[in-house]
């Protein structure tokens, strides 16, 4: 075997019950580059990478790592040989401070304790320059520290191989350059470095290589130098993808929900929407921009019933009837004017799905009121989880398959699959497509259109700019709580959101309002 | 004066049943086992130290107080470590439901304990007779000389070498939580199984090891309330509701065993305090006896008003881990 090669793998397969998560993969990872791995959602990254640190063991194939083929059965072996994971979903003890997190697991050294241990961790953070405080719990952490702090783990135990699955799906834009400069320099360093993402651009500006895999399948690598975002997406999705969004004129708008002045405020204390004023119009899609944590949460969610607001009206005019106070209805109320909320959250999991229950079940959890009597209907849920299940084409072996067993893009088919389902007047969702790549994101475009042709009014949070500004007709800008203003999607650009996004400008217009 | 000495003194005694069961269920729960089954495996350890004195006495012509109390201490250790054991084996390996094995290990182990206790009555000829006078002597040994002096003696020497043992195997305890590497590892796994797994750890073992060593410091309370609370004996169902005691202590405690040791008292007080206070009727002595769970439960409310995560239950108590989970 090569031993420039960091890690190799040969014919690598794993099974899960019927599920072939990886069907004979080869990898190999060149000493002190960046290698990208590309793939669709589902498509095995993850489950590629838990072999190689011990998570998950193959059921078929070889491992390579410096040209010596080893045995990876634990996480444990996995460091032994140098290997170090950084996970999507971190793995802290929120209650332990960051340098015992980092120690965990390892034996003492003669007289080493606790003060010793984070006088190491801190020597080890200056010398990359992170920013982390090596005594602070992890529950005082913002996100992207809890990352440096996985990162400074995998260093202090001396890895030579880094994995870092999808890093940067939690961090802002800043964070993200920040993440990066610091792999540069450890690839300048010496190290081996493997990036799990979906993000093409930023493959395009990290990596020295991508390896692409497809449904489990390993398609190919290439220089990154030699690709093309084109390319790529080929290589990824299989078939050509069109980089348009449709986007149908507005027919019949009119006025369908008008929000005033509303102010919320979280357990501590701080003002979380600052006087929001907007309106949705039937037959269009209202985007929602800003930065994660502006507010957008509380601004749905104090639609939907479901936040205290200290004050503020929130007015419903359902088609042909008489206005509706929604501030002063209760959930059940709200929903069945036909308001519907899909909030898909970062763990895809934690709103809105039970994830122990099968597809039916979770169908139910909108419907279970409709039974005759003392006994539910299952047949109706059921007929329609099937037909979700067939439309949106979500991979699971049955509608009986718990929603936790499938992937998480497949995951976010059944909850956005649900609302839509009912036929809303008003649709909310929220980071539809967040962690989906692009053949399911155009999925759930397609439902959002569909929707919007239907005369619903709908509002779409989102993360990336260029989709919103593609899909919606008009985009409301929330910064700091507070409405910035509001765009017409057509016109407007992303340098333009973007500064009203970080408050640059959008603040005349916040104190001009009457 | 000597009326509060003698209670403190029986608050004592009455705690350090409490403290051995409150002491070795933390570091179970802190591996993230919730076992229910410590009543049923502090039973188990008293009466195995019974019948070890027991035959060891009626099978020489003059028993040696100090080698009973050597084949007691060991046989109540090794059967309330195998009581630890069906329990781990049940939940850690095959992830069975933790509340139902623990109930099911507590009904078990009262059983265990009256019918072998019965049986030992039997065979000394009735209910009540059984004695293991010599053994029982040796567990109450005080330390000599420091105990005769006045109101200290009583007060801090007048204990058999159990009440030392159950103090300092909480502080024992506490320090390797707090202070080892090896204890920051048993905290992980109650967290966080799968990280702790992540980083190396092998979470089988640690909870393994965790829920033996611990069912077998819990059993010692049993034994301290069959040889030197009792003197060598056996009454039915005598050790009541100390085991549940015990669990409420490690919530009263917060899963910090140093603080055990007062709550342990404190508790102790409680639980006798109706025989002190004069007058009571029946039905307010009853009322008296629930002093320490309601304490118990102020604490929860207390505790949970101030969030302090530091002072929550293990993350991940109750739950069992399988590593291929998705």
């Amino acid at each position: 075997m090569d031993t420039n090669y960091a890690i190799e793998l040969k014919n690598v397969t794993k099974r899960f019950g019927e599920v072939v998560a990886n069907d004979s993969v080869d990898l190999s990872l060149k000493k002190g580059e960046i290698l990208a791995i590309l793939g669709e959602n589902g498509s095995g990254k993850t489950t590629l990478m838990n072999m190689i640190s011990g998570i998950y063991f193959p059921d078929e194939g070889h491992i390579f790592v410096n040209g010596q083929e080893v045995t990876i059965r634990s996480p444990k072996d996995s460091f032994d040989l140098g290997i170090g994971m950084i996970h999507q979903h971190f793995k802290l003890v929120p209650i332990f401070t960051a340098a015992e997190n980092i120690v965990l697991g390892l034996p003492a050294e003669k007289g080493q304790g606790m003060s010793r241990v984070e006088a190491d961790v801190q020597a080890l953070v200056d010398r990359y320059g992170f920013d982390m405080n090596p005594a602070r719990k992890i529950y005082d952490m913002s996100v992207s520290q809890k990352q440096t702090v996985e990162i400074v783990k995998v260093l202090y135990r001396g890895a030579e191989i880094l994995i870092l699955d999808e890093p940067t799906a939690v961090l802002t834009p800043q964070e993200t350059e920040r993440l990066f400069q610091v792999l540069k320099n450890m690839r300048d360093d010496g190290k081996s470095i493997i990036i799990i993402t979906h993000k093409l651009n930023e493959v395009m500006e990290i990596s020295d290589r991508v390896a692409v895999l497809r449904k489990g399948k390993y398609i190919g690598t290439v220089k990154t130098s030699e690709a093309t975002i084109p390319s790529l997406t080929e290589m990824m999705v299989g078939e050509k993808v069109s980089l348009n969004i449709d986007r149908s004129e507005p027919v019949n708008s009119e006025l369908r929900l008008e929000m005033k002045g509303v102010s919320c405020r979280n357990k501590e204390g701080t003002v979380t929407l600052n006087k929001a004023s907007f309106a949705a119009r039937s037959g269009e899609i209202l985007g929602v921009a800003g930065i994660s944590g502006s507010g957008q949460k509380e601004l749905l969610e104090s639609i939907a019933g479901l936040q205290h607001m200290e004050e503020g009206e929130i007015w419903y005019y359902p088609p042909g009837g008489e206005p509706q106070a929604l501030h002063s209805l209760s959930v059940t109320e709200i929903r069945n004017l036909g308001v519907r909320l899909s909030f898909v959250p970062e763990d895809r999991l934690g709103m809105g799905l039970v994830g122990s229950m099968d597809i039916t079940n979770n169908m139910m959890l909108r419907s279970y009121r409709n039974g005759k009597g003392l006994v539910t209907d299952r047949k109706t849920p059921e007929q329609l989880a099937r037909t979700i299940i067939e439309e949106l084409e979500v991979v699971t072996p049955g509608v009986t398959t718990p929603v936790r067993r499938l992937s998480g893009g497949n995951v976010q088919k059944v909850l956005v699959g649900r609302e839509i389902s009912s036929n809303p007047t008003v649709l909310m969702v929220a980071y539809p497509v967040r962690g989906l790549d692009i053949n399911y994101s155009y999925t759930i475009y397609n439902l959002l259109n569909k929707q919007k042709e239907n005369g619903a009014a709908v509002i779409c949070v989102g993360e990336d700019l260029d989709v919103l500004l593609e899909l919606c007709d008009r985009i409301l800008v929330l910064q700091g709580g507070r409405v910035a203003g509001t765009v017409d999607a057509r016109s407007a650009t992303k340098e333009q959101l973007g500064l009203m996004m970080t408050g640059t400008i959008g603040k005349e217009e916040a104190v001009n309002e009457p | 004066m000597n009326l509060i000495l003698t209670f403190i003194q029986k608050a004592i005694g009455q705690g350090i049943a409490i403290l051995f069961g409150a002491s070795g269920e933390i570091l179970i729960e802190k591996s993230g086992n919730l076992n229910l089954g410590i009543p049923g495996i502090m039973y188990m350890g008293g009466v195995s130290g019974l019948m070890g004195a027991f035959f060891y006495e009626n099978s020489v012509e003059n028993p040696n107080g100090f080698v009973g109390l050597l084949i007691a201490f060991a046989m109540a250790l090794v059967v309330s470590a195998l009581g630890g054991l069906i329990y781990a084996f049940l939940t850690i390996s095959l992830r069975a439901n933790q509340n139902v094995v623990g109930l099911a290990l507590t009904t078990f182990g009262t059983g265990f304990g009256n019918f072998f206790g019965g049986s030992l009555s039997k065979l000394a000829g009735g209910v009540g007779q059984i004695s293991v006078k010599t053994t029982g002597e040796a567990f109450r040994t005080t330390i000599p000389v420091l105990s005769e002096i006045p109101v200290i003696g009583p007060l801090l020497f007048s204990y058999g070498f159990l009440t030392y043992l159950s103090i300092i195997l909480a502080f024992a305890i506490t320090w390797f939580l707090t202070k080892t590497r090896k204890g920051l590892n048993l905290r992980a796994v109650g967290e966080s199984p799968a990280t702790a797994d992540a980083a190396g750890i092998n979470v089988t073992r640690y909870k393994y090891s965790a829920t033996i060593i611990g069912a077998a410091i819990a059993g010692l309370g049993g034994l301290y309330y069959v040889m030197d609370y009792l003197g060598g004996t056996w009454i039915e169902n005598g050790f009541g509701d100390r085991g549940w005691l015990a669990i409420a202590l490690v919530i009263m405690a917060l899963w910090n065993a140093r603080s055990a040791i007062w709550g342990s008292i404190l508790f102790g007080a409680l639980y006798i305090l109706y025989i002190y206070v004069p007058g009571l009727s029946r039905a307010m002595q009853e009322v008296f006896k629930m002093f320490p769970y309601l304490v118990t439960i102020i604490v929860l409310v207390f505790t949970s008003r101030r969030n302090k995560p530091e002072n929550q239950p293990p993350a991940s108590l109750g739950t069992s881990y399988f590593r291929e989970e998705r």
